[in-house]
């Protein structure tokens, strides 16, 4: 009994003696193995008198314990000295270079129409849409501009045909008498979209885009034109106050017709919405022409309602102070990845229009 | 429509000053674009004293001024004239004139180290004398300085944005009425004319009666013994006001009538008409030569003003040269007509003629101010020329066609939001020259006939809500309810698919709907392109029928400023036919140059075929086609390199289109001169991407894994190389359903010690026991089933 004292000093300076991952092995075996020390010491305990099996057991036990403990720990300190060795090997310069990745961007336009769409979906528009080709009626006559009206002059248009009954659409306004051909009121939309005009010089572009605007119902009066233009053009611009003029023009579509204006200055070169004394044309707007509903086969009598027409990249333009128009539809790309945004940033009203 | 303050006040009487006015007529919808001084820069000359005159510090002969030029603080100015001293009063020049001399424009500058602001002008500078030694001494008073040296030649003008509907604005008259309408003075009487008009006109006037007469009525008067001149003064600087150019009393006074009423009017030499005139459709084939010096060839029907002899002008439109009046003339015929605007409009578009009378007969001239422009015209000849008028005549008529219109006066509200009492309907309707008569709670109300867009009680409404001011309509906040979602499925999926392409990288580009016919014919399978009839120019001259055309020309454009590795893509709208609806909605994306190039952590190599299926094939899952409903084949079209494309088609290889991809034809990237090797790219047919019936969340299956070791078995055949690894792995797949989960090519190898015309191909296949694990017994079982099912099948031997 009392070499077990002996032979756990013996056991102990044996495991101390390990110096690699193999010679620990080794003893590791010379232990525990089939024939080891500690195993044989197991054996034994058959061959003890009744009375000294229990205590024999006991510290036997506690041996193997303490013993397989080290065991452990020896075991775990060549592992952390193998990496650290490994560690002290492998040192990289991390200012170099990842991997390639690709970054694309979303377009100002369409970004502007998430925005825009975003705002109008909050106050209860839904959008519609329409052909980009268009025929002579949807895109004149039925919107009360009948041939040989002078408003046509206002849009020069591009035609397909000899006739010319067949044109691409001037303004998102054909969208109006299509919605209104094919359902029932209420109608309460919103139509962004692809608008052409035979126009091309510095600040005009044959090509462009509008958001048309349509609501509609029993009691939608001018007021309520008042108040939704001025909750987009405040939400549009992201501003707490804004300076807002309505300007009665003239469109053959609605009557009475207006033109807003936002109030605006220059500060630092820069273009400041909503502040000081310069007026800036955005949109133009009025309550639908009874002779529009009666195009529709919408009762003017008891329906009534506005319909408004904003410029989309107008809107980007002003917004983040973009200067030439041209240059959003030229496909450089030095162009689209300064103004374009990230794919992550989609407008919305929880997180916000625009980072 | 230009006018200066003090025409206006011809026809109203008003304190308000300028920008007062300019205000108002803005806010009434008569939109004033901008105010021009007809001569800015004489502005800046000054009427200032010299408070004191100092020896320059630096120049012997230089003086350094302290001028009073009344803005209240003192200017230095450095003069080298000897008579600068204490006290004079003189001419300064404040920086940005431009001195009439020489033509420069003043700068503040430093003159030998002192600052001089402006300048003291001497009369040779000025053009007033020869005197170049010293500045012009004036004999002013301390109550001058700051006044204008020059007086102003021009008055400022306001130029109106006119809209289409309000052809009375044309006239300084019909503006001066909305302003007095408004609140902003009143609009005076026009002066009764009393003129002896005794004889009648020698020239007889007819219009004949036919279909499509052009002309209503044709109101003319003689004058005799005139004697044509230059314009006085006050008249040539209104004319001149006007941006037009003075021509003669008679022309000058045409003009001015037209400008000041709306009343066009035109003057004939009377002795050049070859005996009468007649007002007639004009027949193909008549030609004459115009005021604008061009000769005209007609079509038939267009009104024509002739005499015996021919065409002497296009009613409403323009006058011939054949009977123009010249200072010589000696007799004049002076025609105030109604034009009707649709011929007006038809005749001035066909031959492409655009003249200020034009502009006003095509949106409605009043109908009733025949005689007013008569008067008017005749009396401004007589002053100016002298002479004696005959009666006038006054042929043809017109029909009355306004019409009664009711107004209720809720219904004002109804429309605008807010009341308005009929105390104050009247009042403004009547300014604006309705007359009114009330019949019970409604109102009765008939336009002035210079009103042709007012025809129903809305326009009524316009005008009223106009008047008041658009700031009086009440702000009414939205209401936040959605009748319906905001997009429908088509939409919704039109958002996702931009964002879902951006986000592997590629940049959006939003090209122009039209391209080049040329590029686009290589991307098209149309029979017929699509032709605009009037294109902006010959390399836009087609409707799109790809979003390649514009893409590849962009690419293009970076490729050749040295930007070669690119990735962009457009969504939007191609064309299949010239009708409203022939179009779809594509999303393609173009890919060109390396992936990576020259890095250290990967190797250079281009962008690849396999690059651009991996981008088509995540955007056809991100949208929600799952994998197994799409096949790939190897179908193409003419644009992709026939070896190097596919098509994803949903269910099976001639199921719906979904997408192409591919390496673009090698003969394309060359005939566009492109300077690249290769350009990859997909398009995604939208319209074609089904709406799935259920939700995500309601199409997937329950969950269940299965609590069993998946298994990875390694598989290697030489087979024919006519056999594609899709068709492989369907072969494989279909061999158990349950148990085999995946099938993974790792290793496609062809030459070498391999026949020719077989290829090494190698797979894993993972096996997903859902019921007990695999033994090796399974394992072998299914193992053998897949080797000999491939060797039966395809004849392949399997590789050990």
């Amino acid at each position: 009994m009392e070499n077990l004292n002996q032979i756990e000093s013996e056991i102990l300076n044996k495991i101390k003696s390990a110096k690699d991952r193999s010679a620990y092995d080794l003893i590791k075996t010379q232990i525990f193995g089939k024939k080891g020390i500690i195993t044989e010491l197991f054996k034994k305990i058959s061959d003890l008198e009744q009375s000294e099996r229990k205590e024999y057991a006991s510290r036997l036990n506690s041996l193997k314990t303490k013993v397989t403990d080290i065991l452990e720990k020896k075991l775990t300190d060549f592992d952390q000295s193998e990496i650290n060795k490994k560690l002290k090997n492998e040192k990289i310069d991390v200012t170099l270079p990842g991997r390639t990745y690709f970054t694309g961007k979303i377009h100002p336009v369409s970004q502007v129409i998430d925005e825009v769409t975003s705002i109008f979906s909050e106050i209860g528009f839904a959008v519609e849409e329409g052909p980009d080709v268009e025929n002579e009626y949807y895109n004149f006559s039925a919107l009360n501009t009948p041939e040989n009206h002078p408003a046509r002059d206002m849009h020069d248009t591009f035609y397909l045909n000899h006739s010319r009954d067949l044109l691409l659409r001037t303004h998102t306004s054909p969208v109006q008498i299509r919605t209104m051909l094919k359902g029932k009121p209420p109608f309460k939309i919103i139509a962004p979209g692809r608008t052409y005009r035979h126009d091309s010089d510095q600040t005009h572009s044959p090509m462009f885009h509008q958001l048309e605007g349509l609501h509609i119902d029993q009691n939608v009066n001018m007021g309520h034109l008042k108040g939704c233009l001025y909750y987009f053009v405040k939400k549009f611009f992201e501003v707490e106050k804004v300076k807002i003029r309505f300007r009665p023009s003239h469109f053959p579509f609605t009557e009475p017709s207006a033109e807003v204006d936002i109030g605006y200055k220059i500060q630092d070169g820069k273009i400041k919405i909503g502040e000081g004394d310069k007026w800036l044309e955005i949109l133009g707007c009025g309550m639908v022409h009874p002779n529009v509903l009666k195009n529709v086969k919408v009762n003017p009598k008891k329906y009534q309602g506005y319909a408004f027409g904003v410029g989309i990249d107008r809107l980007a333009m002003l917004k983040y102070g973009i200067n030439d128009l041209r240059a959003f539809f030229e496909s450089d790309i030095r162009w689209l990845e300064f103004y374009g945004f990230d794919p992550l940033d989609v407008p919305t009203n929880y997180r916000g229009l625009s980072r | 429509m230009i006018t200066s303050l003090s025409w206006l006040k011809n026809h109203l009487s008003t304190k308000a000053n300028l920008n007062q006015i300019a205000e108002r007529l803005t806010e009434i919808g008569l939109e004033v674009e901008n105010i021009k001084s007809s001569n800015n820069n004489l502005d800046n000359f000054i009427v200032c004293k010299i408070i004191k005159a100092q020896k320059h510090p630096n120049a012997d002969k230089l003086k350094l001024c302290d001028v009073d030029v009344g803005s209240g603080s003192l200017v230095k100015v450095v003069c080298g004239a000897q008579n600068a001293r204490d006290g004079l009063f003189a001419v300064y020049a404040s920086p940005g004139a431009i001195i009439p001399k020489t033509n420069m424009k003043l700068k503040i500058v430093k003159i030998r180290g002192i600052e001089s602001h402006g300048m003291l002008c001497s009369g040779y500078e000025l053009e007033e004398s020869s005197d170049k030694e010293g500045i012009i001494e004036l004999n002013k008073k301390e109550k001058n300085i700051g006044d204008k040296y020059f007086k102003s030649i021009g008055e400022k003008t306001m130029d109106i944005a006119i809209t289409p509907n309000r052809p009375d604005c044309l006239g300084i008259r019909g503006i001066a009425r909305d302003l007095a309408s408004s609140g902003l003075g009143q609009l005076k009487k026009q002066p009764p004319i009393k003129i002896n008009q005794k004889f009648k006109s020698p020239i007889k006037v007819s219009i004949k009666k036919e279909k499509g007469q052009g002309c209503a009525i044709f109101g003319s008067v003689y004058i005799k013994n005139v004697q044509n001149k230059e314009s006085p003064d006050w008249l040539k600087k209104r004319i001149i006001s006007l941006g037009l150019k003075p021509i003669s009393a008679i022309v000058d006074a045409t003009n001015y009538v037209m400008f000041d009423l709306n009343r066009p009017l035109h003057a004939y030499d009377a002795d050049k008409i070859d005996q009468e005139v007649i007002v007639r459709n004009s027949k193909k084939g008549e030609s004459f030569e115009a005021l604008d010096n061009k000769k005209y060839t007609l079509e038939n029907n267009m009104c024509a003003i002739t005499d015996k002899s021919g065409v002497l002008g296009l009613g409403g439109i323009i006058g011939g040269t054949r009977s123009g009046t010249e200072f010589s003339t000696k007799n004049i015929l002076l025609e105030s007509a109604y034009f009707f605007p649709a011929q007006t409009r038809k005749t001035s578009k066909i031959l492409n003629i655009d003249t200020d009378a034009k502009y006003r007969f095509e949106r409605g001239i009043d109908p009733d101010s025949i005689k007013l422009g008569l008067e008017l015209g005749m009396c401004m000849i007589l002053d100016m020329c002298g002479g004696e008028a005959s009666k006038f005549s006054i042929v043809g008529k017109i029909k009355d066609e306004r019409k009664t219109i009711d107004l209720e006066p809720e219904k004002f509200s109804k429309i605008i939001g807010f009341s308005i009492t009929s105390a104050q309907i009247k009042k403004i309707l009547l300014s604006l020259g309705c007359t009114l008569r009330m019949s019970g709670k409604k109102m009765k109300i008939v336009p002035p006939t210079w009103r042709p867009d007012i025809k129903e009680d809305i326009d009524l409404i316009e005008e009223l809500t106009r008047i008041i001011g658009y700031d009086k309509v009440p702000l009414i906040n939205p209401e936040k309810e959605n009748i319906k979602d905001t997009l429908n499925y088509k939409q919704k999926l039109f958002h996702f698919v931009q964002r879902s392409v951006a986000s592997k990288g590629y940049t959006e580009a939003v090209t122009w709907s039209f391209t080049d016919s040329k590029t686009d014919s290589l991307f098209s399978e149309l029979k017929k392109e699509i032709k605009l009839s009037n294109p902006i120019s010959t390399e836009l001259d087609v409707l799109r029928s790809s979003l390649y055309s514009n893409l590849i020309i962009g690419a293009k454009k970076n490729i050749h400023r040295n930007f070669e590795d690119l990735m962009l893509f457009e969504i939007g709208p191609v064309f299949k036919g010239s009708k409203p609806g022939e179009q779809s909605t594509m999303i393609s994306a173009i890919k060109t140059g390396k992936y990576s190039r020259k890095n250290w952590i990967e190797k250079e190599r281009n962008f690849d075929v396999f690059d651009i299926k991996n981008d088509a094939l995540r955007t056809l899952n991100e949208i929600g086609i799952n994998d197994s409903k799409i096949v790939v084949s190897n179908n193409t079209k003419k644009w992709y390199h026939p070896g190097r494309s596919g098509l994803f088609s949903l269910g099976s290889s001639n199921g719906p289109e979904l997408a192409y991809f591919g390496e673009i034809h090698p003969s394309i990237i060359k005939k566009l001169d492109l300077r690249t090797e290769n350009v990859l790219g997909f398009e995604i047919f939208l319209d074609n991407v089904p709406e799935s019936r259920k939700k995500i969340r309601e199409a997937k299956p329950q969950y269940m894994v299965s609590d069993y070791q998946k298994v990875v078995r390694d598989f290697a055949f030489v087979i024919d190389e006519k056999y594609s690894s899709g068709a492989i792995i369907n072969l494989v797949k279909k061999i158990d359903k349950e148990l085999i989960k995946s099938v993974k090519i790792f290793d496609v190898y062809q030459g070498g010690n391999i026949t020719l015309g077989k290829k090494s191909i190698a797979f894993n296949v993972t096996l997903e026991p859902k019921d007990k694990t695999l033994s090796e017994k399974d394992i072998d079982q299914i193992s053998k089933k897949i080797i000999s099912t491939v060797q039966e099948i395809t004849g392949a031997t399997l590789r050990s």
